[in-house]
């Protein structure tokens, strides 16, 4: 497939990792801060391509994995009332919450529906005028425009029985919170590639300076991600501490402006709470109060719900990078793909499901330093 | 989550919503392109949950496999 096989060339990825490990010269902690990246790494092995100095550290980048339990508590009340069409992306239906999933209200006949896009269910609010039709708006910024889109156009066309509950993240704050961690790790940072291509990367660039880090936007493909790695080793071996972008065949420094306007349109900085990790000011994204008609948790007055994350599990650690999974006592063993105790194993681009899908016969070796 | 997965539009219907059929391999799908304002049939685009992102630049993706060609040769030529 165009634009995916040539990034997938294993010769190119040898010369790469050779490159690198000709650079380094003292250890180096790098961390991938999206939930894409980290399935590619831990697919392709590209972490046991790499010289013993540098260690990848996954980062909290999967919006499934760090959508709080409390929303999630918001979801199954919504979705279990009779006249409501709840629709989501299917990564979130076995997400548990303080209770049970998504599935478990559908597998009691709750009208609980995947969808491809928020567009598929703004559709079904136009087809099912009988229905409350709600979609469940998780997602980092490259998901952000797509659900203001669905809600600009509902309000254009005064749809009465659409609305979206709304668990928006935004990385910048997330990467300042990892780097004001006294327990901070990470030297160097890949940054997410379909987040800047719609924000650009000029937010990134007071972080790199004042943080004194390298942040090099950084693709998904094998290639793209060995170049990414290269790229931040040669800045750190040289001292610099600067943004630069791997992914220049799609991001732009402006990022994507006609995105930018839509969540500027409809959305505002809230703070937000993350799972596992906990309160981040200015991390999220909210409904503007032109548009709160549309906000689901108001419409059906479900805002005080909420709930408790299982106390085995240690997600909050590996959302940091201070545990690697098959460092958790609970991991395949309590905590499984079909029974998960967090979000970090359902999702595909969670950590703990990655490593469980690819690493789980080898959870010694470099999986577990 | 954010995976965008590139694919090449066939054609673009205007309108209060800009959308358009993209072909991802065999696969076709309808999208919005309201956010590449520009985009024409022909070219590559990245989509994301139904809207298409960006447009791909396909100079740049040539431009960096041939430097990864060079860097490939040149660790070769020094027999690393």
């Amino acid at each position: 497939m165009k634009f995916v096989d040539e990034f997938r060339d294993g010769n190119t990825a040898q010369a790469l990792a050779r490159a690198i490990r000709r650079k380094v010269t003292r250890p180096w902690a790098l961390m991938e801060v999206c939930g894409g990246q980290t399935h590619s790494i831990v697919r392709f092995g590209l972490d046991e391509l790499l010289p013993e100095a540098i260690s990848l550290i996954h980062g909290p980048g999967c919006p499934v994995c760090v959508t709080p339990v409390a929303l999630i508590d918001q979801a199954l009340a919504i979705a279990a009332r009779p006249e409501v069409t709840f629709c989501s992306f299917g990564d979130m239906l076995r997400v548990p919450g303080s209770a049970e999933d998504l599935f478990a209200v559908k597998s009691r006949g709750g009208d609980v529906r995947v969808v491809y896009s928020p567009l598929d269910a703004l559709a079904l609010a136009r087809q099912l005028p009988d229905r409350q039709v709600v979609f469940f708006a998780v997602g980092f910024e490259t998901t952000a425009p797509a659900n203001a889109l669905a809600v600009a156009q509902a309000k254009r066309e005064g749809l009465a029985n659409f609305s979206i509950l709304v668990s928006h993240v935004r990385v910048p704050p997330a990467m300042v919170a990892i780097l004001s961690s006294p327990r901070r790790r990470v030297d160097g940072f890949l940054a997410a590639g379909h987040v800047c291509a719609v924000m650009g990367t000029e937010e990134y660039v007071p972080l790199a300076a004042q943080y004194r880090v390298p942040i090099v936007i950084t693709a998904f493909e094998p290639v793209d991600l060995l170049q990414g790695i290269l790229m931040c080793v040669s800045q750190l071996e040289e001292g610099r501490a600067e943004v630069e972008n791997q992914y220049v065949r799609l991001v732009q420094a402006g990022g994507n402006r006609p995105a930018q306007a839509l969540i500027q349109e409809v959305f505002q900085v809230v703070d937000r709470t993350w799972r596992g990790i906990g309160g981040i000011p200015d991390s999220g994204l909210g409904l503007k109060p032109a548009y709160a008609a549309f906000d689901a948790a108001r419409r059906f007055g479900v805002e005080a719900v909420g709930g408790e994350e299982s106390a085995e599990c240690q997600s909050g650690l590996v959302l940091q990078g201070l545990l690697k999974p098959p460092q958790c006592p609970a991991f395949g063993k309590a905590c499984t793909p079909d029974h998960p105790l967090g979000a970090t194993m359902v999702s595909s681009e969670g950590a703990c499901a990655a490593y469980h899908r690819y690493r789980r016969f080898d959870p010694v070796g470099r999986a577990g330093a | 989550m954010c995976l965008g997965v590139p694919g090449r539009i066939l054609d673009v219907q205007e309108g209060s919503l800009r959308m358009g059929r993209v072909a991802f391999g065999p696969t076709v799908k309808e999208v919005s392109l309201a956010c590449v304002p520009e985009a024409i049939p022909g070219e590559w685009v990245v989509v994301h949950a139904g809207l298409a992102l960006e447009r791909l630049d396909e100079t740049e993706a040539r431009l960096m496999l041939e430097s990864l060609a060079e860097l490939e040769a040149g660790l070769d030529g020094e027999g690393a």
